[in-house]
C-alpha cells in the first residue's frame, strides 16, 4: 500500500502568509487563555492533598462532599476519577497543617458513610516543593530549547536553527493553550510529555531541514522557495506516516492508559498533531523568510579557509 | 552486489542474545515471598538458614525456593497462604531471632539469579508503597552549632582564666568582648579550633577589644552535611526496624531526604515509626551488685537502674547521668594503631561533667544508653516503660572500661570494625538531630499498583498489534522487517532496564508505548528513501543501498534532538518522571541500533545476497 505514489507537488510555501496568520492567532489565543483562564495545575505544582478512594459500588459524589463538609473540609473538591466507583478528593494546602492528620480525618469521614471504602492513593505535596517544581520545570524547558538551538545551529546553519527553535516553541504554547481551554489537570507527567513533544517535533523539522540542505546542493538552479517546497513534498509521506504511527499508539494510551495518564496522553496527542503541522508550515517558512539561500549552506568551507588565512 | 561486513551480523546476533537473556527474567512473574534478617543485625548465615528451613519443614510449609540476598534470606512460596503460614511459624517459633518482611520475589529459575539476571525493578506506583520526602532544617543545625560555639567559648575562657566582658551571639557570629589587649592574644590562642573550621577576626568596641568568631563556608557546609547525614542514618535505622524489603533512603538535593517503602500500605504507621526520636545517656555501671540476680528477683538496688544490652544481657547502671545526646557534637568510627575505635566529641558542658565523673572512676565501667521515644499504635507492645501512648525504650549500646580521665574528646576501643561503625551510627542518631518535616508524601495501594501494571501492559499490547498491522499493510515484506525490528527493540529496552535496575514507573511504561511510534520512524525514513530511489528508476539493490546510506544521517540528526530532551528531563526530573526520561533515552539508543544495524543486516540477509532482484516487496 502506498498513499503517495508520486512525489507530491503541493506549493506549501505559497500560502505561508495564511499559515503565519493561523499560527499567530493560535499563539495569541493560547497566551490570552493562559493569562485569563490559567491552567488547572495539579498538586505537583500547587501543593496540597489528593486522596483517591474506591467504593465497592458507584460512588455518591454528593454524599461524599457532604460527609467531608461535616468533617470540616468545606473547600474539598470531589470528583469521579476514571470510573464511577472511584473518587478523587483534593484539598488545597494550608500553612502549618499536619498533613497526615488530614488524610486520616478524610478517610475516617468517608468510612462513616461507607465502611467498605478503600484508600487507593494519597499524595501530599508541600507548597514549597510545588513552587520549586514549577521553577525547575520552566528551567528544564528553557534548557532544552537552548541545547536544541545550539545543536541545530551547529549541524545546519543559524537561520535554520532559529526557525527550528521558533517552530518548536510554537508547539508547547499551543499545548498549554489546549490545557487552559480543556481544564484537564496539568501535572508533572504533562510537563514531561511537553518536553518529549519538543524533541519529537524538532525531529520532524530536522528531517525536512536535512532534505533542504541536500537539495540546495543538488538543485542549483531552483529558487529557495522551490527547494523548500520540494523538500517538504519529498519528506511528506514520511512525515505523515510517522505521525500516523505515533498518533496510533498515543491514542491507545489515551483510551487504555487510565486516568493517571490522561493529561500526559492528551499532551502527546495534541503535540504530535501540532508538531507535524509546525514542521511543515512554520519551520520551513521561517527559514525562507529569513532569506535562507544556497550560500548559507554551501560556502561554509570557503569561510573557514579565509579565517584560517588571517594572521 | 554491495558489501556488508560479516562482523555486523555477529554484532547483531550477540547484542540480541545478551539483550534477550537480560530481558528473560521478566517473563516468569513474581511470587509471594518473605525476607528474613536477624534481629541482632548480623548477616544470615548457613546455620540460621538451616534453622528457618527446619522450622518451616516441621510445620510442613512448602517453600518453593530460597536464597540469600545481601544480609537477608529470601524465601519464595507457591501461594499467599503458604507465605502467611510461614510468617506465623517464624514469628512463633523463631523466638524473636528474626525480623520478617512480606515481599514478592521473582519466579525466575535459580540459574538466572545465580548469574545476576533480575527482572525490571518496579516503581512504587506499580507495586504499591509509600514515598516520603523529608526536608531537614539545616539552618536549625547551624543555629545549634552557633549556640554550642557560644557556650564553649565561655567555658574555655573560664577554664583558661582569661577575664572577659561578654560573650554574645549575634546572628551568625559569636562576639567575645575582652578587657585588655593582653587578653586578646591569649583568648585567640585558646579559642582557635584545632580543625580550622572557626574564623577569628578582631575588632574593637567601646568596652574593649572584640574577637568575632564565624564559621568558614566550608565548615557551614560540613555542618549541614552532617545534619542531613545524621538524619539519614536515623531514618535508616528506623526503616530497618520496620522490616521492609528493599527500602530506599537517599539524599535529594542539599537538604532533602527521600524515603521509599515498597509494600507499606499505611503511611501513618510508617510516619509514626520514622518519627520516633532517640537520645543518649552516658552513665556509670553499677558493678557492686549482680545484674542477673536483680533481673531474677526483680529487685533493683536503690540508686541503680536495670537495663539490657543489645545482645540481651542485663546491666545495672547508676541513676546519675554523666552526659546526654544533646551534648554530643560528633561521633565517628576509625582506626588507631590498627584497631577499630569510635571517636566521641562532647561539647564543653558534657566534657566538664565527663571529666568530673571519670576522675574518680578510672578502671570502672561506663555504659552508653540509647533511648527511643515513639508513639504506640493500637495493640502494639512496648518493650520499655509506657506512658499513655508514648513508649520509651532503653538499651545499652556500649559498656566499656574507663582507661583514663576523659574530657570532651575521647575514644571507645576494643570493638570489631563493624561494631565500631554501628556504635558510631547509633551515637550519632542519638545526638540532637536537626528538625525535619515531611514536605511530600505519596502512597499507592497495592490494588491501584496492579491496576496500573495491567493498564500499561494492555496499552502496550494494543499499540504493538496496531503498529504491526499498519506496518505490514503499508510496507508488506519490509513492514514485517520493521515489525521484527520493533519487537527486538522492545526486548533490548526491557533487557537494558533489567540490567540497569532502573525503577520503572507508569510514565515509564507510557514512554515504552510512545517510543514504539518513534522506533518505527527510523524504518519509515529508510523505506521511504528506498521507495524514492525506486521511483527514480534505480535498481532494487541499489535503492536499498542508497536508501540506507541517505537515511542514516537523517536518523542520527533527528534522534539527537529527542535525546537532548530525554537527557534534560533526566537531569531535572525526579521519581516517576525520571523513569520516563530513562526509558526515552534508552529507547532512542536501542532503536538507533536495531533500525540502522539490525534492520540492515536483515534486509541484506534476505535480499542482498540475491544475484537477480527485479522487484521489492515494499
Amino acid at each position: 500500500m502506498e498513499f503517495f505514489h508520486k512525489v507530491t507537488k503541493y506549493p506549501f510555501m505559497h500560502t505561508r502568509k495564511v499559515w503565519y496568520g493561523v499560527s499567530g492567532v493560535a499563539i495569541i489565543a493560547s497566551i490570552v487563555l493562559l493569562f485569563v483562564h490559567g491552567l488547572n495545575l495539579g498538586i505537583d505544582f500547587t501543593g496540597g492533598v489528593v486522596l483517591e478512594f474506591a467504593y465497592p459500588k458507584a460512588a455518591n459524589i454528593e454524599r461524599t462532599r457532604n460527609a467531608l463538609a461535616e468533617a470540616g473540609f468545606h473547600e474539598a473538591q470531589v470528583q469521579n476519577f476514571g470510573d464511577e466507583r472511584t473518587v478523587a478528593v483534593r484539598l488545597l494546602p494550608t500553612e502549618g497543617q499536619d498533613v497526615n492528620q488530614v488524610s486520616k480525618s478524610v478517610t475516617d469521614a468517608l468510612k462513616k458513610i461507607d465502611p467498605e471504602v478503600e484508600l487507593r492513593r494519597a499524595e501530599v505535596v508541600g507548597p514549597q516543593v510545588g513552587e520549586e517544581l514549577t521553577n525547575q520545570g520552566g528551567l528544564a524547558i528553557l534548557f532544552t530549547f537552548v541545547l536544541i538551538g545550539i545543536y541545530t545551529w551547529f549541524r545546519f546553519q543559524w537561520k535554520m536553527g532559529v526557525s527550528a527553535v521558533i517552530a518548536t516553541l510554537h508547539d508547547p504554547l499551543l499545548i498549554l493553550g489546549f490545557f487552559a481551554v480543556s481544564d484537564i489537570p496539568f501535572d508533572l507527567a504533562v510537563l514531561a510529555a511537553i518536553l518529549a513533544v519538543i524533541g519529537y517535533s524538532l525531529n520532524d523539522t530536522v528531517v525536512v531541514f536535512d532534505r533542504v540542505r541536500e537539495n540546495f546542493q543538488s538543485m542549483r538552479r531552483a529558487s529557495p522557495e522551490e527547494i523548500m517546497d520540494a523538500s517538504i513534498n519529498q519528506t511528506l509521506s514520511r512525515t505523515i506516516i510517522t505521525s500516523g504511527a505515533t498518533l496510533l499508539v498515543v491514542v491507545v494510551l489515551l483510551i487504555e492508559g487510565g486516568e493517571t495518564l490522561r493529561g500526559f496522553s492528551w499532551a502527546l496527542t495534541i503535540g504530535i498533531l501540532v508538531g507535524t503541522y509546525s514542521s511543515i508550515y512554520v519551520a520551513g517558512a521561517l527559514a525562507l523568510d529569513m532569506k535562507l539561500s544556497a550560500a548559507d549552506l554551501i560556502e561554509q568551507k570557503k569561510d573557514t579557509s579565509e579565517i584560517d588565512a588571517l594572521p | 552486489m554491495y558489501h556488508f561486513a560479516k562482523w555486523k551480523y555477529w554484532l547483531v546476533i550477540i547484542v540480541m542474545v545478551v539483550g534477550t537473556l537480560f530481558a528473560l527474567p521478566n517473563v516468569f512473574g513474581e511470587g509471594p515471598a518473605l525476607q528474613l534478617s536477624r534481629n541482632d543485625r548480623v548477616a544470615m548465615d548457613q546455620a540460621s538458614t538451616d534453622k528457618v528451613l527446619g522450622l518451616l519443614k516441621a510445620d510442613s510449609v512448602p517453600v518453593e525456593a530460597h536464597w540469600s540476598e545481601k544480609d537477608r534470606l529470601v524465601l519464595r512460596f507457591p501461594d499467599a497462604d503458604a507465605q502467611a503460614k510461614a510468617r506465623e511459624t517464624v514469628a512463633k517459633r523463631g523466638e524473636g531471632e528474626f525480623l520478617v518482611a512480606l515481599s514478592t520475589a521473582s519466579r525466575a529459575p535459580d540459574w538466572m539469579r545465580n548469574i545476576g539476571l533480575k527482572p525490571m525493578s518496579l516503581g512504587l506506583d506499580l507495586r504499591g508503597g509509600v514515598h516520603f520526602v523529608y526536608e531537614v532544617d539545616v539552618q536549625g543545625a547551624i543555629d545549634q552549632a552557633f549556640d554550642r560555639m557560644e557556650r564553649d567559648a565561655r567555658a574555655t575562657l573560664r577554664d583558661k582564666r582569661i577575664p572577659y566582658g561578654a560573650v554574645t551571639r549575634v546572628n551568625e557570629e559569636v562576639r567575645v568582648t575582652l578587657r585588655s589587649q593582653d587578653d586578646l592574644t591569649k583568648a585567640q590562642d585558646a579559642l582557635r579550633s584545632p580543625d580550622g573550621g572557626v574564623l577569628l577576626n578582631t575588632s574593637t568596641s567601646a568596652e574593649g577589644p572584640v574577637i568575632v568568631m564565624t564559621m568558614t563556608p566550608a565548615e557551614v557546609k560540613r555542618r549541614q552535611d552532617i545534619a542531613v547525614q545524621q538524619n539519614i542514618t536515623t531514618l535508616r535505622n528506623r526503616v530497618d526496624e520496620l522490616g521492609i524489603s528493599e527500602p530506599i533512603v537517599t539524599r535529594q538535593a542539599v537538604n532533602r531526604i527521600v524515603v521509599q517503602l515498597p509494600g507499606v500500605q499505611d503511611p501513618n504507621e510508617a510516619i509514626r515509626v520514622l518519627g520516633a526520636t532517640a537520645t543518649l545517656e552516658f552513665r556509670l555501671v553499677d558493678e557492686s551488685n549482680n545484674p542477673y540476680e536483680a533481673e531474677q528477683t526483680k529487685r533493683v538496688p536503690i540508686g541503680s537502674k536495670l537495663l539490657k544490652s543489645r545482645d540481651g544481657r542485663p546491666i545495672l547502671v547508676k541513676r546519675e547521668i554523666i552526659a546526654t545526646g544533646e551534648q554530643l557534637s560528633d561521633a565517628s568510627s576509625g582506626f588507631a594503631e590498627g584497631s577499630p575505635q569510635v571517636n566521641v566529641t562532647l561539647d564543653s558542658r558534657g566534657g566538664q561533667s565527663m571529666m568530673e565523673a571519670t576522675r574518680d572512676n578510672v578502671g570502672k565501667r561506663m555504659a552508653v544508653v540509647y533511648i527511643e521515644k515513639k508513639q504506640l499504635a493500637e495493640g502494639e507492645r512496648c518493650e520499655g516503660t509506657r506512658n499513655g501512648a508514648l513508649c520509651t525504650e532503653e538499651e545499652v549500646i556500649s559498656d566499656a572500661t574507663i582507661q583514663s580521665v576523659l574530657s570532651s574528646r575521647f575514644r571507645i576501643t576494643g570493638l570489631q570494625a563493624t561494631e565500631a561503625r554501628e556504635l558510631a551510627l547509633l551515637l550519632r542518631s542519638g545526638a540532637l538531630a536537626a528538625p525535619q518535616t515531611i514536605v511530600e508524601q505519596r502512597s499507592v495501594g497495592p490494588s491501584l499498583g496492579q491496576d496500573n501494571i495491567d493498564r500499561g501492559i494492555r496499552a502496550m499490547a494494543i499499540g504493538l498489534v496496531l503498529t504491526f498491522i499498519f506496518m505490514a499493510i503499508y510496507y508488506r515484506a519490509f513492514g514485517w522487517i520493521a515489525n521484527l525490528v520493533l519487537a527486538s527493540n522492545l526486548i533490548l529496552t526491557v533487557g537494558l532496564l533489567s540490567m540497569l535496575q532502573a525503577s520503572l514507573s507508569l510514565p515509564g511504561i507510557a514512554a515504552v508505548v510512545f517510543h514504539m511510534g518513534i522506533a518505527v520512524d527510523a524504518n519509515i525514513l529508510i523505506y521511504e528513501r528506498i521507495r524514492e530511489e525506486l521511483r527514480n528508476g534505480n535498481s532494487p539493490l541499489q535503492s536499498i543501498n542508497v536508501g540506507f546510506e541517505k537515511a542514516f544521517a537523517t536518523i542520527a540528526d533527528s534522534n539527537v534532538t529527542t535525546l537532548i530532551a530525554g537527557v534534560v528531563l533526566f537531569a531535572f526530573g525526579t521519581g516517576t518522571i525520571r523513569s520516563f526520561a530513562i526509558v526515552m533515552t534508552l529507547g532512542i539508543i536501542t532503536s538507533l541500533f536495531t533500525s540502522v544495524v539490525g534492520s540492515r543486516a536483515l534486509v541484506h540477509a534476505i535480499w542482498g545476497t540475491r544475484r537477480k532482484l527485479d522487484h521489492l516487496s515494499i
